[in-house]
């Protein structure tokens, strides 16, 4: 299962190496990490998602990233009600043949085409996971050639 | 004042008076302070020797040990005493040099990442990139390595910063705004453990070494007699109640009593105080325990519920907290009869060897220890079946008078740690119990208690094996010894030519008089004591098997 842990920590160097070691010294695999300063430069917050099937395993490394002494709070959002976004650069193919479609489609989804070149246009979208999985679905018929995702953020 | 300036004067108003380490290239400007510090400084004769020596001193005084060593290999060489300490909650600053700011990251000669290298095996530690950040730091260092739960800090000092200038300003106060334990208990939690504590009928006190090193074993006594509960020891917890006791069942687990065992297991209530159910001590956690409750005192919350499931879980210094529950304790369990139980497990389940006239048997060796020092030694300990024996022979009453590596089971701490112990309690005899094998791995430290003056005691059990693991290899490895077997040095000549003094005893009868002798002898003593080869730690908790399925004729 995934999970969406929000963590406060101190805005230095090393906090980032001493937060993702916790996972990768038990083989944990860190799915999406976003870290960014917050209004408060001195502070970063870190949304990271991991899948774990071992409720136990992260209740441990959630005890232990609030231990580190860089880190302020530690909040598992994964059965609370919060706010996710993620933003996500997607090259596909756009013939001149399917560039109609691909306009209907994105429209749809309120998602907009921020460069074309050739036969190929980038495009930005953001949104929560699902819809993300859901445009994702429907671009695989124009042939995706490239995906970047930030990695998801999230507020309680 | 220059970086090196602000060390050392930060070292002594912390309060530091020794320091053991070794130099190199980028730690010169610290040295060239030192030379005019009253900080007295123990040149050890490798940097493992270094952190251990500060462990032990940090283990028998309670204060912060220090060691401090060159960048590279000097770092490195500090990496499993840090280890070690990490693993036991030890107090401990390890300060290493760094090459100059501007070739970090450039391969430069002799570096390494250490803070890197440390990350998994610290409690924290900082790299000083500005001289203006050094005092703050090494503030900060000394605070956390000392409270909630303590272990070890490393500061990594690079050389400019060691020589740059900058206005002292000592930082009267400590605030970290992500570093804050927790002190007291829960009330609610408390009142909890009260009630389950009343209406228990087999309640047992399982303490580790979070009793000693929050102070609490007059607290742990107080709760044992007021309730009536026997109590038993993890290995780091040896000393925080006394062997002596009637209600000490000795150390439990993998190679604890027979009678510790089989009353943790029978029991109805657990109250585990600083003790983190290590798997030496829970066997197969399925099986562990299957009746009881569990209460569980610990500052660390990460420790709880690790491993076993607690019914109450409090949080919190052992101390301040039994304080706070004995207040609460207003009705007693009845345990006349789980006593009676207990004692009757005493009786037909005792710790024994075979004597053998013809052949010195190493728990006689520790039992003659005991008695020539009338218990008032500080035992530290190789690792293997030196360490177990020394467990379940010598029979510690005071907290900090057993030494000997926990977690992280390092050979080669024995003799270093003694030497830490030694010159924080100078009044003490103390002894390192020794393995063939295992003194072998910091026996250059020999060289500097002579140098020094810190008349320390080795025992080695030779036994000429790496004894534990050829326990394992006769009886999961049908008796196939591979690698096991020692060709040693003349332990005695060895010893000479240190300068300590050497004797060898081959007969039973002579055990005696050579423990007197060496502590009589104002010097460094190695005693090689010959002894059967083949000797098992007995009883033993074969790897995964539940705590109360022991091996050894006797369980
Ligand atoms: C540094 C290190 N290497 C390897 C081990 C594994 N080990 C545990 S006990 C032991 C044998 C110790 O032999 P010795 O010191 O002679 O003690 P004995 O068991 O014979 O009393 C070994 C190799 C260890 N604990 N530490
Ligand atoms: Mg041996």
């Amino acid at each position: 299962m995934k999970h969406t842990i929000s963590v406060i920590v101190e805005n230095k160097f090393g906090v980032l190496a001493r937060i993702a070691g916790l996972f990768s010294a038990r083989g944990y695999n860190i799915s999406s990490l976003a870290v960014s300063e917050t209004h408060d430069p001195a502070i970063s917050c870190m949304t990271i998602v991991v899948d774990a099937d071992d409720e136990k395993i992260l209740e441990q490394i959630k005890k232990q990233l609030n231990r580190l002494v860089d880190v302020l709070t530690v909040a598992d959002f994964t059965k609370k009600e919060h706010v996710e976004r993620e933003l996500i650069l997607a090259k596909v193919t756009c013939a001149p043949k399917t560039k109609a479609k691909l306009e209907s489609l994105l429209d749809k989804y309120e998602a907009k085409i921020v460069q074309r070149k050739n036969n190929t246009a980038i495009l930005e979208f953001m949104g929560a996971q699902l819809d993300i999985r859901q445009l994702l679905h429907e671009l695989n018929q124009f042939g995706i050639k490239e995906l970047i995702r930030t990695g998801k953020i999230a507020m309680a | 004042m220059t970086g090196a300036q602000i060390l050392i004067e930060c070292l002594e108003r912390e309060g530091v008076e020794i320091m053991f380490g070794y130099p190199g290239g980028v730690v010169l400007p610290i040295f060239d302070r030192l030379y005019d510090s009253k900080i007295r400084f123990i040149l050890t004769r490798h940097e493992q020797g270094a952190a251990h020596a500060a462990d032990g001193y940090a283990r028998a005084t309670g204060k912060v040990g220090v060691c401090l060593a060159t960048s590279g290999p000097g770092a490195t060489n500090l990496t499993t005493g840090i280890a070690n300490a990490y693993m036991d909650s030890i107090p401990m600053v390890a300060i290493t040099g760094q090459v100059k700011t501007f070739l970090i990251g450039n391969d430069a000669f002799q570096e390494a990442d250490i803070t890197g290298i440390t990350r998994s095996i610290s409690k924290h530690n900082f790299l000083v990139k500005e001289v203006k950040d050094l005092a703050r730091v090494i503030r900060e260092a000394f605070h956390i390595a000392a409270t909630g739960r303590p272990g070890p800090v490393v500061i990594d000092i690079p050389v400019d910063v060691q020589q740059a200038e900058c206005d002292f300003i000592w930082p009267e106060e400590v605030s970290i705004r992500g570093y804050k334990p927790t002190l007291f208990g829960h009330p609610g939690q408390i009142k909890k453990a009260a009630k389950l504590i009343a209406e228990s009928k087999r309640p047992i006190l399982y303490i580790g070494g979070g009793v000693i090193i929050s102070e609490a074993h007059r607290e742990v006594k107080e709760l044992a007699e007021t309730i009536a509960a026997p109590v038993t020891m993890t290995m780091m917890g040896l000393g925080a109640f006394p062997g002596t006791h009637e209600l000490s069942l000795g150390m439990l687990g993998m190679h604890g009593t027979a009678y510790a065992n089989h009353a943790t297991m029978e029991s109805d209530l657990i109250i585990a105080i600083g003790a983190r159910f290590d798997d030496r001590v829970t066997g197969r956690v399925s099986a562990f325990a299957p009746h009881a409750k569990i209460v569980h005192i610990d500052i660390d919350p990460t420790s709880i519920s690790k491993t076993v499931e607690v019914d109450i879980p409090i949080v919190g210094d052992a101390k301040n907290i039994l304080g706070q529950l004995l207040e609460e304790i207003k009705k007693k369990p009845d345990t006349k009869k789980w006593l009676e139980q207990v004692k009757e497990w005493k009786a037909t389940h005792p710790l024994r060897y075979r004597h053998e006239d013809d052949k010195i048997k190493p728990q006689f060796v520790i039992e003659q220890i005991y008695e020539a020092t009338k218990g008032e030694a500080i035992i530290t300990t190789e690792v293997g079946q030196n360490q177990m024996w020394s467990c379940q022979w010598y029979k510690y009453t005071k907290p900090r008078t057993f030494i000997s590596s926990g977690g992280l089971g390092t050979m080669g701490f024995g003799l270093p740690a003694a030497m830490g112990v030694k010159l924080g309690c100078p009044e003490k005899t103390v002894f390192d119990i020794a393995g063939d094998g295992s003194i072998q791995m910091n026996i250059q430290e020999l060289m500097t208690v002579v140098c020094n003056k810190i008349p320390v005691k080795v025992a080695i059990l030779n036994n000429g094996y790496l004894g534990m693991v050829r326990q394992w290899q006769e009886l999961f490895y049908k008796r196939r010894y591979s690698s096991t077997k020692l060709c040693n040095p003349d332990f005695v000549k060895l010893a000479e030519s240190y300068g300590a003094v050497g004797m060898r005893v081959t007969k039973k009868d002579d055990v005696r008089h050579a423990i007197e002798k060496a502590i009589e002898i104002d010097n460094t003593v190695v005693i090689d004591f010959v002894v059967e080869e083949e000797e098992n730690v007995y009883p033993m908790v074969p790897a995964g098997e539940a705590i109360n399925r022991m091996i050894g004729g006797m369980a």
